[in-house]
């Protein structure tokens, strides 16, 4: 048997491995990043893009500060972030409610089966025509494209991995004395918190996804309504700074998750 | 405290599109307290489907358990399982583990009543050093000692056992069994335990149940008359190595008896 000063030794060492290998992913994170930038400005240099069409590294920088300056940036990233985080976060709360109630209950699983298969499929901008129409070109109509992108593919991830939980768990919770609240509480639910925030990482993808499609259509703000004003007058530098921002926060988005995820599955076994 | 588990004309048969099946007929067993059973017979004569009627975690076609001259009818923790899968769950610690039984309303302690439980048995199956240890970190030996610990912390009156080692390797299957006798001398229990292993079952038991399949019935009870405690070194006693043999010898003839019935289909 491992003695307990061994075991905190292995500890240390897998912490210290762990460090080493983060600084690694971070060194390969701006390396990569870097060629990405050099390709660009060879790209133009050597003229593979038409210079006038696409802007330097540089341009793109200044209309950045000085978006920043005026605050038209911030605005723009606000209104976008505040959209996502209501949308995403009805969507979320219908799909664990509604996952528990498919999961749980098999008559309405094979009731909505079809159904929710039907909608799955249907893209989320597929919509935005009915809803302006339905609710105008106001937030509202955005809102709820954004609770139907993050919705769907939350509700299937949830309500599958409740088909699929051990049954085991469940029958020693019963050996051991436990209520049906109590093998609810505590033998269900914690098993299913991985899968819940799976179903957040997926949402929030689809939900950033649909949400610059929807501000190109009707919004004043936000960094789809930035890029489309751009186009309108041609500004190349910010028309490119806003696909920019909408990759580097949908990869921050991304991060936080996974964040959360590391934290709270600690217990997990990891492949890896 | 230990209690006695009357089996009554217990029937188990499973219908299905292909037709029925009787998995367990006419299975009458008085174990009485503080006996260890194992239930040996070949794969499918329905020893686990027994165990799991004890339990209630499944309903028998008819027939009926006692315990304590008390009729079961669901899961509950007068009846502790130790399953083969372990089932130790894997998002609490060992401790939090131990703790789960004590901490449902069915069971519930005071604070420093669950405490004292708790450290108790976590010392008993040796697992202090681990004990905020995720069982991810622990060997298949320790995980089910920690279901062991957590079985006997809401103070069954009986412990039900599906083959608990068999996922084992021999060596740690063999300190397991050691380690349960152990326990098991401080803290008496009934135990109903299911096995594939003749030795095991050996080494382990009072008597020794034999079943035969296809119906699954009880063929033959033999007691083994060796005293507790037991260590490992009786394996190799003249006694043991003649009731081993004894109880092989009937296995082996059920085991014949399988594999000729199912080729002549």
């Amino acid at each position: 048997m491992k003695s307990k000063s061994e075991g905190k030794a292995v500890d240390e060492g897998f912490k210290e491995k762990e460090k080493k290998d983060r600084r690694e992913k971070l060194g390969y994170f701006l390396a990569s990043f870097a060629i990405l930038c050099i390709v660009w400005e060879a790209a133009r240099a050597i003229h593979l893009v038409n210079p006038k069409l696409f802007p330097s590294i540089l341009s793109v920088l200044k209309s950045c500060i000085v978006m920043l300056g005026n605050g038209s940036l911030q605005r723009h990233i606000y209104g976008s972030f505040m959209r996502v985080v209501v949308g995403f976060s009805i969507g979320i709360v219908l799909a664990v409610i509604f996952g528990f109630l498919i999961g749980w209950f098999r008559v309405i699983r094979l009731f909505l089966d079809p159904v929710i298969n039907f909608f799955r499929s249907l893209p989320p901008i597929a919509l935005i025509p009915l809803m302006i129409i339905f609710f105008g070109i106001g937030e509202t109509s955005k809102i709820i494209v954004l609770v139907y992108a993050s919705f769907f593919p939350a509700l299937v991830v949830i309500y599958q991995s409740l088909v699929s939980l051990e049954p085991t768990y469940i029958r020693a919770g019963k050996t051991l004395g436990a209520t049906d609240m109590e093998i609810f509480r505590k033998i269900i639910l914690p098993q299913l918190v991985p899968h819940i925030i799976t179903a957040c990482r997926v949402s929030l993808g689809v939900c950033w996804a649909t949400l610059v499609a929807a501000e190109m259509i009707a919004a004043q703000r936000g960094i789809g309504a930035m890029m489309v004003e751009a186009q309108n007058f041609f500004q190349m530098a910010p028309l490119v700074l806003g696909i920019l921002m909408i990759g580097a926060i949908a990869l921050i988005m991304d991060g936080i998750v996974r964040t959360i995820e590391r934290r709270v599955t600690a217990w997990q076994e990891k492949l890896s | 405290m230990e209690k006695g588990i009357i089996i009554d004309h217990i029937n188990m048969i499973y219908s299905g599109i292909v037709g029925t099946f009787e998995a367990l007929k006419d299975i009458n067993l008085d174990i009485r307290p503080g006996e260890f059973i194992c239930i040996v017979g070949p794969s499918g004569c329905g020893k686990t489907t027994l165990l799991n009627i004890i339990a209630a975690l499944l309903k028998p076609t008819s027939g009926r358990v006692l315990i304590d001259d008390r009729k079961i009818h669901e899961p509950g923790p007068d009846r502790g399982v130790v399953f083969q899968q372990y089932a130790v769950f894997p998002w609490l610690t060992v401790r939090q583990n131990v703790e789960f039984g004590l901490n449902l309303s069915a069971n519930r302690r005071s604070e420093a009543e669950t405490r004292r439980i708790v450290d108790h048995f976590i010392e008993l199956v040796g697992l202090e050093d681990f004990e905020d240890s995720y069982p991810k970190e622990l060997s298949g030996g320790m995980k089910q000692r920690v279901a062991i610990a957590r079985a006997y912390a809401v103070n069954p009156d009986v412990l039900l056992m599906d083959e608990p080692f068999g996922a084992l390797d021999a060596q740690t299957r063999q300190f397991m069994q050691e380690s349960l006798l152990k326990i098991l001398d401080q803290e008496k229990k009934t135990v109903f335990f299911v096995t594939h292993g003749v030795e095991e079952a050996t080494f382990l038991a009072s008597r020794v149940v034999i079943m035969s399949t296809n119906p699954g019935r009880i063929r033959e009870v033999i007691p083994v008359e060796i005293p507790y405690p037991r260590e490992a070194g009786i394996k190799t006693t003249p006694e043991f190595i003649r009731i081993r043999a004894d109880i092989e010898k009937v296995v082996r003839e059920e085991f014949q008896k399988q594999r000729d019935g199912s080729s002549s289909h």
